[in-house]
């Protein structure tokens, strides 16, 4: 029940927010988490357009989006450079704290950031990298 | 040797000379089909064919040998049958008996036998393969029987380059070829030309033979090995083949020697790194595609820092190499492979003895990248500005984490001479390492970021392009000019940074230096500002910053006032919070650095200048860029302002409209 989502602004003025990477642990419904994401992205932006305080916000506890059927919790992550992680999660898998939100999110930040580190990556290319793909892999199995 | 090769043959009783064991390594790989262990029979079929000998000999051979009795040849078997061939040729009777004696090499029609003729088995008599070593009618001959035996392999091949010299090896190529052939030589009967095209064929030939030599001191290791190796790139690649050691994750000393060489022409300080773009052109030359050079690089930049160290660099390289000859790419690094890996060479039991090609490979590379490295590098320097120029335009694009590339900038030492074509992160890298003292504090606050961001949102962030601000390209000219090293190193850590640090970072130089001049203020904000105020009035500033910042100034105290509304102080406290936080870093980092001097255009301390015109130009320059980042942070100030009192509205608004749902809820439910 947890897909990840990296969406990546490539630049502060022309907002893309094309997603880099989806990745999902049940296979179905992958379409519904697509969305979600998708419209949990409206919620990112806004908090990150807030000039104030902190924006490096490490996560938007969205638990207002609970469906009737489903309830799922939406975390979001912002780096400097406004690329957008998005955490689904079951809201039933209550065992998951906000630490280890935060520490997943961190964990993201870094193989993100070892991704960008290959000179043979370019930016806004889908993210293939198959050492990202292990350790988002080992976090959702972990959660799940 | 002998012994190995006793022990090859499966402990049977044969023992093969030096020459016998090459040649029939050499076939054997020749013969090599998809089974562990088991030779194509097809392939054993055609050579025993070559062999000129009659069917029914031929069939004694694989009866006496125990393949008949196996189902299959197996290694033991295939050099018992060798032998046999090489006794019934020689006109000895076919039995096991007999392949115990010291007998010449079987000959094979339409195979190389070259290397059977330079040894010192002369050849009988009967020798319809008269082997001139360098007939030239026999080389097509041989390439097309190999390009036979290829494209009868039927195994992928899906990298030309490799091929290509196989077909019509290029001159120049080939001379290159030469050079590694020549460290390979041990063992190889050296006398072997290698400088012509057609003798590099016996050569290789040879090569290849004295190869899987090696490999028949593992038979158990190597089936496995073959089978997983493929044996037909190797045949696409017998030309070019040059064995290594029996490990293919393992360096030998030639490799690694020339690794080293090739680092030398990308940098050629061996201590230094090579910069991620650099590094992605060199590879890309390998024409491996680019996910696969991707994971190569992943698996190689072990600190993961976006440039490769030396050893990085022959790891990278090494396993490129592999890659080209046909290894899969490991999942992550072996351990001979692991940077402490020249420790553990004498230890470690190679995985797979297969032979490696790692300096053919860059074959096609190789003459361009010779061609293009020196210019490139005589390049670079002059380059070196607009790189700077076009990396700081183009730095937003990269989310290169701060933190990150702070802790990691340490060992990189100035990579000057190695400034790519696609500068973004790693020219971003090498300044912010050297500012890495100052930004490590900033990235640790978040308020740093909350800057950082408050600048970018509303006005593009001033990029020092035109003006030379702090990571200014010119002075970097100036001082390779000068061609001072120790003056490059002293010089370039101060001025040099990331185009987006210098627009947060330089005013809050600007503000501790201020600061500093007077007292530290942490008084509450009126003060700050004024004393600010003042201190921009003083300085040698434009006019225009004034009015602009007592604007941006006055609204904040308004601002602060209809806070105070509201919600009372801490909200005045807020937004003065981050600005003196602001300070605290400087404040630290200018104790911890050298003083600062009074004038505050002037925060950088080295102290020992080579000239006071570039002392000046630089002082002017960065007057310049303070100006500009003044002027933008009092624009961004005005604008926070004027948002909070946004804010504030709305908030007030939202208040009395919940006020009258509150009044109108018991009105709805009667």
């Amino acid at each position: 029940m947890l897909p990840f989502t990296v969406y990546f602004s490539p630049d502060v003025f022309f907002p893309q927010n094309y997603p880099l990477y989806i990745r999902s642990v049940p296979s179905q419904n992958e379409l519904k988490f697509h969305y979600t994401v998708h419209t949990s992205l409206d919620v990112v932006e806004e908090k990150v357009s807030a000039v104030g305080k902190s924006l490096a916000d490490q996560r938007e506890l969205y638990l207002g989006l609970l469906y009737p059927t489903e309830d799922y919790k939406v975390y979001g992550y912002v780096t400097n450079s406004k690329v957008k992680f998005v955490i689904v999660v079951d809201s039933s898998n209550t065992s998951l704290r906000d630490n280890e939100i935060r520490s997943m999110f961190r964990k993201l930040h870094n193989s993100f950031t070892d991704v960008m580190c290959n000179p043979f990556y370019n930016p806004g290319d889908p993210i293939l990298s198959k050492a990202f793909n292990g350790i988002v892999s080992g976090m959702m199995v972990q959660t799940s | 040797m002998d012994q190995e090769s006793a022990a090859a043959s499966g402990g049977s009783l044969i023992s093969l000379t030096d020459h016998e064991q090459r040649f029939y390594s050499g076939l054997h790989a020749l013969c090599q089909a998809d089974a562990p262990g088991k030779l194509s029979s097809g392939k054993v079929a055609e050579l025993f064919k070559a062999s000129q000998l009659p069917p029914e000999a031929l069939h004694k051979v694989t009866e006496v040998c125990g393949a008949k009795h196996l189902g299959y040849f197996g290694t033991a078997q295939f050099y018992i049958a060798l032998k046999l061939l090489a006794a019934a040729q020689s006109g000895l009777p076919i039995r096991l008996e007999s392949v115990s004696g010291n007998l010449p090499l079987p000959r094979f029609a339409g195979l190389k036998n070259e290397p059977e003729s330079r040894h010192a088995a002369a050849p009988p008599g009967a020798d319809p393969q008269g082997s001139a070593p360098g007939s030239v009618a026999r080389n097509p001959a041989d390439r097309s029987t190999f390009r036979h035996l290829e494209a009868s392999a039927e195994k992928k091949e899906p990298w030309s380059p490799p091929r290509s010299p196989c077909s019509s090896p290029p001159r120049s190529p080939l001379a290159y070829r030469g050079y590694p052939y020549s460290k390979q030589r041990n063992g190889v009967d050296a006398q072997i030309p290698y400088d012509n095209k057609p003798s590099s064929r016996p050569g290789a030939q040879l090569e290849q033979h004295s190869s899987p030599s090696r490999y028949v001191s593992k038979p158990a290791v190597e089936h496995p090995a073959m089978a997983r190796a493929s044996s037909t790139e190797r045949l696409n690649q017998q030309a070019t083949m040059n064995y290594s050691d029996d490990d293919p994750w393992r360096m030998t000393a030639e490799q690694l020697e020339y690794y080293t060489n090739q680092f030398k022409s990308l940098q050629p300080d061996l201590g230094a790194l090579i910069l991620g773009a650099v590094a992605k052109n060199f590879f890309t030359k390998s024409k491996l595609p680019i996910p696969e050079l991707s994971h190569i690089w992943e698996l190689s930049d072990v600190d993961r820092d976006g440039a490769l160290t030396f050893t990085e660099f022959c790891i990278a390289f090494h396993l490129i190499v592999a890659r080209k000859n046909g290894y899969p790419l490991p999942e992550s690094l072996p351990p001979t492979l692991q940077p402490g890996f020249s420790q553990r060479e004498e230890e470690q039991i190679p995985d797979t003895p297969e032979s490696l090609e790692p300096l053919i490979v860059f074959e096609d590379a190789e003459p361009r990248s010779c061609q293009v490295d020196p210019s490139g590098i005589g390049r670079l320097e002059p380059s070196v500005a607009t790189r700077k120029q076009d990396l700081q335009g183009e730095s937003l694009k990269q989310d290169t984490s701060v933190k990150r590339l702070a802790s990691s900038r340490e060992k990189s030492t100035l990579q000057l001479g190695a400034f790519p074509e696609r500068p973004e992160p790693h020219l971003e890298l090498d300044p912010q390492m050297r500012t890495k003292t100052r930004q490590r504090s900033y990235s640790s606050t978040s308020i740093e970021d909350a800057i950082k961001k408050a600048e970018e949102p509303p006005t593009p962030p001033p990029r020092p392009q035109k003006t030379h601000s702090r990571a200014s390209s010119l002075d970097l000219n100036k001082l390779f000019q000068q061609g001072a090293p120790g003056v490059k190193s002293g010089w370039l850590l101060p001025p040099a940074l990331p185009p987006r640090p210098p627009t947060s970072q330089v005013p809050h130089f600007l503000n501790v230096s201020e600061q500093a001049s007077q007292a530290k203020v942490q008084q509450p904000n009126f003060a700050d500002f004024s004393h600010f105020r003042e201190e921009e009035e003083s300085s040698v500033k434009l006019e225009e910053q004034g009015p602009s910042s007592r604007f941006g100034l006055s609204s904040e105290d308004l601002t602060s006032a209809s806070k105070q509304d509201v919600s009372g102080t801490p909200h005045s406290q807020a937004p003065q919070k981050p600005i003196r936080r602001k300070y605290h870093p400087e404040s630290q980092n200018l104790e911890t650095g050298p003083p600062p001097p009074p004038p505050p255009a002037m925060p950088f301390p080295p102290p020992a200048k080579p000239s006071q015109k570039l002392l000046s130009r630089q002082k002017r320059e960065i007057q310049m860029a303070i100006r500009k980042n003044r002027e933008t942070n009092a624009v961004l100030r005005r604008l926070n302002s004027e948002l909070q009192q946004q804010l504030k509205v709305v908030h007030k608004e939202r208040v009395t409209l919940e006020s009258q749902l509150e009044l109108l809820r018991p009105l709805a439910s009667t």
